[in-house]
């Protein structure tokens, strides 16, 4: 079922998004359009199917490696905070955070 | 001697070794020849007037940003060593970075707006392997935004042109790294492949290129897109240039991506050599339907001939589920990349909107004003397939269909050694002329796309120029860590033709 | 379950509890995790989430959620899964967190304590690794928030309990025991004003027997008092608006101390859909068996055993051995007194009594106890042998408590303070009748009332008795002998 303009603005704002009302109707065309060629999936019987998230583990196990506890970052905030675009103090401000 | 230009990677590197010809000369020479063909539109401001570097008319959009300075005290470095003879295996040799590489000496802007001026405290770990065998590099060359694209049109500093018709698309995402490739700008470059964006750019502009193994070559500094596809890889003249720098490239890096594969250096050139007797190439009934132009199958088909004339065996196969690799992919990777780009929020670097009330306006308009069109779209539906009651009809069921295609080529390999056939269904298209039609790009990305969910090699080498006299690639595929098969495959191939010689007049 | 109801209502609660992880670098970085750096001096590339940057997973950390698992009787999942919880928040510098979602590394297990004299259990669902996120600093910024990045990254383990627990008393003593367990095995350090150990209480009232309530959490509970007293507010306020015929709506809430009241947050309007899904950053957490046995075997002796050990070696009551294992230091003390003085019931009770008393007035724990473990051994012999009362006792330890036997052997030592203060206990009748006869022949009238049947003069002469004798009369000889000359008058 294609989507709504509702459902394209609650997607929009939890990805953090405007959309004005031409733009909406672009990515609801194109939205859309797409989801006809995704709906193919749904027919497909992956019921004896495992998902594959890292391509090796078609032919062996693949594992997390794990790092010994050692800390060898030093303080490099000056670097680090070249490109930022609002500091003081050392702190990345933003507008007042509302906390209640 | 011919122009530095013209030469291999190969030849290159062993006349700085003979001292025929100094690390400087060579990165002056290109850097030369690179702003020839650069106009700099700055990414964030484009009322500012472009920066011409050389004739506006020779403009090709492939470099992005240049460090003059640091460039050739490197180059300078190179020459110190050559003269003591501590020079390492590519020492002096130029190289360019895709702007999806973070670097230090130069700005990384990932072809965004949103990274606008962008300086990485550190390298990637790519850049610094390849300066570590002696490369000096000269420059960041233009991509898709966030490597998101197959034509290199939907970058924030506009379109790169193909060497062989500037009115025609140059391929991507790695657009920017084939064109200079192949108009000499440098003798190689990286590039980076999630669905197809070092192949296909390679193919369009006539260039080799090869994606290793999911896992072969570090990804850190390489701007994620789709954590569980990106690979970074060589592009150059040649398959055995590409062996060269993909020996450079891989080897793990334990401490800093944990899904790189624990596996030692490996020399890639080891079986340029080997003769390609009897080795049993599969041809997918499925890279050959009837939406293949007929331009680029007359070309695969005498490539594929000539594969047998040096005694390969050609044995059908079958790869069912390649249709299905379009939706599949389309789903994964925007997933992956929508919850990749929200660190892009204008709080820690790169853009920051101009006014705002609030948090949330904050993060609205950065990101609306930041990304650009095919990004947004991009994250819009990653963000769909993964929300809530959607998960597991979207990216669950493709991630298992993932595994499903995965399996059709291990099923595949039982009966051959490799795999090959098109690039793309056609050859490089005019600028603008799919923008009317946005799904025509996805659709074009089918014969890239299987390899890359199933993480295997694949290459694309030139094979031949279309009726539009434009270059038309062959793809070979071969089964994980089997790279040094590949490039043996293509180099036999390029030795017995000279379709990888083939340059564009403006090269010239 | 308990039926200690609330205006007939039934409270319950349940726990999701953030413990940072007692490890030097962070979860997926090599930035350190030391408390207290200038801002963002400990934040590297990869906590501030710069671009190209990617995790790489500490074993510690793993560890730690392994030696838990252990502490607790839990499952520890062969494979386990980081995935994203994705949302926007200034101190998520991903724009997401990495946590475990569908399948947690710890699975099960449960956490024993005493409440009061009742022996509780509570059952819990799950303790998964997670990353912690940065800080929003309000104060010295107008209209604007400082974000300190140095907390993102520190290693949590999350622990969540089923919602066994029917009193905020019971809560707090839930919240007690799980800080003493993490504590006592060492993966958190347990100090609650830097958030080292954060709990979160899920509250929900019914009538008895009827389905779970509306559940309100209440956030960032950061010490005991607090807890019980957030638990209390809330759970009158929900009796009050169930009373007053209003609804519970599920929300988050805050206790202000100074209120001392909770108070629901603004819900953000897209509020959670997290849209999880398994990091393709991070292959599965595979923990093999060999490397939870070798955990088990390296690890300390676990509060409930030793105490199971106690009861069993020593023959104590359960009740002491809990009390007795609240720390290490106690533990440890209590068994080497029970060793020497083999006298485990009398070590139990002077330690839990006099010996807590006198070490909380001086706000000390065991470990900086001035008295020797084997001074009190020595101490509790002459008890046990009737050479000391236990008022003499007492004296003794007074006198002993801070200082040094300079170089004498503890029993000597005691000897010695016992001749000085003359607080032999007299355990030879004959100088025992003298006094008691001298008492008697000194009260005649109040004789014939005990004879008369009145048994408050009886106590009244045992008194005198022991007054008499300076209080080294053993109390029971006394009472045996003035019984029996009474009986002769």
């Amino acid at each position: 079922m294609p989507l709504t303009s509702q459902e394209i603005q609650k997607i929009a704002s939890l990805a953090k998004l405007d959309l004005n009302p031409s733009q909406e109707e672009r990515m609801l065309g194109q939205i859309n359009a797409f989801f006809e060629i995704v709906e193919q999936i749904k027919s497909v019987d992956t019921s004896s199917v495992a998902p594959l998230s890292h391509p090796l583990a078609t032919i062996q196990e693949v594992s997390l490696r794990l790092r010994e506890d050692r800390v060898s970052e030093s303080n490099q905030r000056e670097l680090n905070q070249k490109s930022a675009p609002e500091v003081q103090k050392g702190l990345f401000l933003v507008p007042k955070v509302i906390e209640s | 001697m011919s122009e530095l230009h013209e030469l291999s990677l190969k030849a290159l590197a062993k006349a700085l070794q003979s001292k025929a010809v100094s690390a400087r000369e060579t990165s002056e020479h290109f850097l030369k020849r690179a702003k020839a063909h650069t106009t700099l539109k700055p990414a964030a401001n484009p009322f500012q007037a472009p920066q011409h570097l050389g004739d506006p008319s020779h403009s090709s959009g492939a470099f992005v940003s240049f460090n003059e300075a640091f460039t050739l005290e490197l180059a300078d470095q190179s020459d110190l060593r050559i003269a003591q003879g501590t020079a390492r295996r590519l020492e002096g040799v130029p190289i360019a970075h895709k702007d999806i590489f973070v670097t230090q000496h130069f700005p990384t802007t990932a072809g965004s707006k949103m990274l606008d001026g962008y300086c990485s405290p550190f390298d990637a770990t790519v850049v610094t392997q390849l300066q570590d065998e002696g490369m000096v590099n000269l420059g960041k060359l233009n991509c898709d935004e966030f490597a998101m694209g197959s034509a290199n049109e939907n970058s924030a500093w506009g379109p790169v042109k193909n060497p062989w018709d500037n009115t025609r698309v140059a391929g991507g995402s790695s657009g920017g790294s084939a064109a200079a490739v192949a108009l000499g700008l440098c003798p190689a470059a990286t590039g980076t492949d999630t669905g197809g964006s070092i192949r296909q750019p390679a193919s369009f502009c006539g260039i080799t290129g090869i994606k290793p193994t999911y896992g072969r070559a570090s990804r850190y500094g390489m701007i994620a897109y789709a954590s569980s596809l990106d690979q970074a890889g060589p592009m150059a003249k040649t398959a055995e240039d590409c062996a060269l720098l993909l020996s450079a490239m891989c080897g793990g890096d334990p401490d800093r991506d944990s899904t790189s594969l624990d596996l030692p250096k490996e020399d890639f050139s080891r079986d340029l050599h080997e003769p390609i007797k009897g080795l049993r190439i599969g041809i997918p009934k499925e890279f050959f339907s009837d939406g293949l132009h007929a331009e680029v199958r007359q070309s695969i088909e005498l490539a594929l001939k000539e594969l047998e004339a040096l005694g390969a065996k050609l044995v059908p196969i079958e790869l069912p589920k390649t249709e299905l690799s379009i939706p599949v992919y389309y789903i994964l990777a925007p997933a992956e990349a929508s919850s990749n780009l929200s660190r892009f929020d204008g709080v820690k670097f790169g853009y920051r909107t101009k006014e705002y009330k609030d948090l949330d306006e904050l993060y609205r308009k950065t990101r609306t004003e930041g990304f650009g069109e095919e990004v947004k779209k991009r994250i819009m539906i990653g963000t769909y397939v993964l929300s809530h009651g959607y998960y597991d009809a979207y990216y669950l069921q493709a991630q298992k269909i993932r595994r499903m295609i995965s399996n059709d080529f291990q099923e595949a390999f039982k009966n051959c050694d490799l795999i090959a056939g098109p690039v793309t269904p056609q050859v490089a298209w005019k600028i603008g002329e799919q923008n009317t039609d946005p799904l025509a790009n996805y659709l074009a990305d089918i014969f890239t796309l299987p390899a890359s969910l199933a993480g295997l090699p694949a290459m694309s080498m030139p094979c031949g120029l279309g009726a539009s006299n434009m270059p038309v690639g062959l793809q070979l595929i071969g089964n994980y860590l089997g790279e040094s098969r590949l490039l043996n495959v293509a180099h036999q191939f390029q030795m017995a033709t000279d379709w990888h010689q083939k340059v564009p007049g403006a090269s010239k | 379950m308990s039926a200690n109801l609330i205006h007939g209502y039934e409270v319950v609660i349940g726990f999701e509890t953030h413990t940072q992880l007692t490890t030097r670098s962070k979860i997926f970085s090599r930035a350190a995790t030391a408390f207290g750096a200038e801002p963002n001096t400990q934040a590297c590339a990869v906590d501030l989430a710069l671009p190209g940057t990617l995790p790489v997973m500490n074993r510690q950390a793993v560890e730690r959620a392994i030696q838990f698992g252990l502490a607790v009787g839990g499952h520890v999942s062969p494979l386990s899964i980081f995935a994203r919880k994705n949302y926007f928040y200034p101190d998520l510098p991903k724009g997401y967190q990495i946590s475990q979602f569908e399948i947690p590394v710890v699975q099960g297990g449960e956490v024993e304590f005493f409440l009061g004299q009742e022996k509780k259990t509570v059952r819990l669902v799950r303790a998964h690794l997670e990353e912690d996120a940065g800080k929003s600093l309000h104060e010295d910024f107008v209209d604007q928030s400082g974000i300190d990045l140095n907390r993102a990254g520190t290693p949590l383990l999350e622990i969540v309990t089923e919602p066994d627990m029917r009193s905020s008393a019971e809560a707090v003593a839930y919240a007690k025991e799980l800080h003493k367990i993490v504590t006592w095995i060492g993966i958190c350090d347990g100090n609650m004003q830097e958030g080292s150990f954060r709990c979160d209480a899920n509250v929900s009232i019914r009538r008895p027997g009827e389905a779970l309530g509306t559940r309100r959490e209440i956030k960032n509970l950061n010490s005991f008092k607090f807890m019980q007293q957030a638990i209390d507010f809330e759970i009158l306020w929900q009796i009050e608006q169930l009373e007053e015929g209003h609804k519970i709506i599920q929300s988050t809430v805050l206790f202000n101390p100074d209120t001392g009241e909770t108070k629901a947050m603004r819900t953000k309007e897209d509020s959670a859909d997290y849209r999880y899904f398994p990091d393709p950053d991070l292959p599965p957490l595979v923990v093999a068996s060999a490397w939870v046995d070798d955990v088990r075997a390296h690890m300390a002796e676990l509060p409930r055993a030793m105490a199971a050990r106690f009861v069993k070696d020593y023959g104590i009551p359960e009740y002491d051995a809990i009390t007795l294992t609240q720390t290490q230091a106690m533990a440890h003390y209590f068994e080497s007194v029970a060793k020497a003085s083999s006298q485990p019931k009398m070590a139990s009770n002077w330690i839990m009594g006099e010996l807590s008393r006198k070490l909380n007035a001086a706000h000390l724990g065991f470990e900086a106890c001035p008295l020797s473990a084997l001074t009190l051994a020595a101490m509790l012999s002459r008890i046990a042998d009737a050479t000391l009362s236990n008022n003499a006792a007492k004296v003794v330890l007074e006198a002993v408590w801070d200082l040094s036997p300079d170089g004498l052997e503890p029993l000597a030592w005691i000897d010695r303070v016992i001749d000085q203060k003359g607080l032999k206990q007299i355990n030879d009748t004959k100088a025992l009748e003298v006094i008691i006869d001298g008492v008697l022949s000194a009260n005649a009238d109040q004789v014939e009332q005990i004879k008369a049947g009145k048994d408050k003069a009886f106590n009244a002469l045992i008194g005198q008795v022991m007054k008499a004798s300076q209080g080294k009369a053993n109390p029971k000889d006394v009472n045996d002998l003035l019984r029996a000359k009474i009986a002769a008058l």
